[in-house]
């Protein structure tokens, strides 16, 4: 086995098993530590991909950002630890069996496609070219990306807000 | 165990989604499920990092996983603050519970 190939499996053990935890733990807390793990594990596995840039961004917005305030919020709502994990409407047997269907089918299609691949070369440096990227073709999504962080920004406060009458 | 293909990852890809959809079907915390559905998120930018590596495509994988990435932290911060309202409003955040639009 050549290394990049069991450093992929190491990675990615590392991912599903948080990911486990993400999905099975009883407690949000630790459901939320999890997730840190797992969204490192998905950074690295960006910096096996050749996406140097990628892991960096997945780093600075998921784990420094989304998470925290996941953190935040979880804090926030002290009583969190009373609602439990199951859900009455679907529970853990059947959730499962529909999970395991959904899986085996995605499984079938990864397996059997013919998909259209050439050898990657090796990687190279991908921040200069994203950002020529970003202001060449894609110009006009990043802008309407921008309008909507800024939409989102003020959404955010305006619904979080506590309202003030009188 | 010979080397890594795109089937690789793409059922690496279709564990992490398969887990986050576990996640957002059995619980009933909105935080849990927020937190299911960025896994979900992740697991589709995982397929689009791959294929931009394995596939002739230049930076286009990447960048999609980028906009992914951005719509995900307005999601997180929108979903989060709703979830602080209805805290507010109910005492709780659990969705089964959160069933009238009119406090």
């Amino acid at each position: 086995m050549s290394p990049t190939t069991i450093v992929f499996y190491l990675l990615a053990a590392f991912t599903v098993a948080s990911a486990l935890g993400v999905a099975l733990s009883n407690h949000i807390v630790y459901s939320a530590f999890a997730l840190m793990g797992a969204l490192l594990g998905v950074a690295s596995l960006f910096v096996l991909l050749g996406a140097d840039f990628l892991g960096v961004v997945q780093l600075l917005v998921y784990v420094g950002g989304i998470l925290v305030l996941s953190l935040f919020a979880i804090m926030l709502t002290h009583r969190i630890a009373d609602v439990h994990v199951s859900n009455r409407a679907v529970g853990r047997l059947p959730g499962a069996v529909l999970v395991l269907l959904v899986f085996a089918g995605m499984v079938r299609i990864a397996t059997q496609a013919a998909w259209v691949v050439r050898e990657p070369g090796a990687p190279a440096p991908t921040t200069s070219g994203i950002g020529n990227a970003f202001l060449g073709d894609w110009v006009l999504p990043f802008e309407i990306a921008s309008i909507v962080l800024l939409v989102a920004l003020i959404g955010a406060v305006v619904v979080s807000r506590k309202e003030v009458r009188g | 165990m010979g080397e890594i293909g795109i089937t690789h990852w793409v059922v690496l890809s279709a564990i992490l989604f398969s887990l986050g959809l576990f996640c957002v079907l059995t619980r009933r915390n909105a935080l849990g499920i927020l937190m299911g559905i960025e896994l979900i998120l992740n697991s589709a930018n995982v397929n689009y990092v791959a294929f931009a590596r394995y596939a002739d495509t230049g930076y286009d994988g990447q960048i999609f996983a980028i906009f992914v990435i951005m719509l995900a932290a307005a999601e997180a911060a929108i979903g989060l603050a709703i979830v602080l309202g209805v805290y507010q409003a109910f005492e709780t955040i659990d969705v089964d519970a959160t069933d009238r639009l009119r406090g």
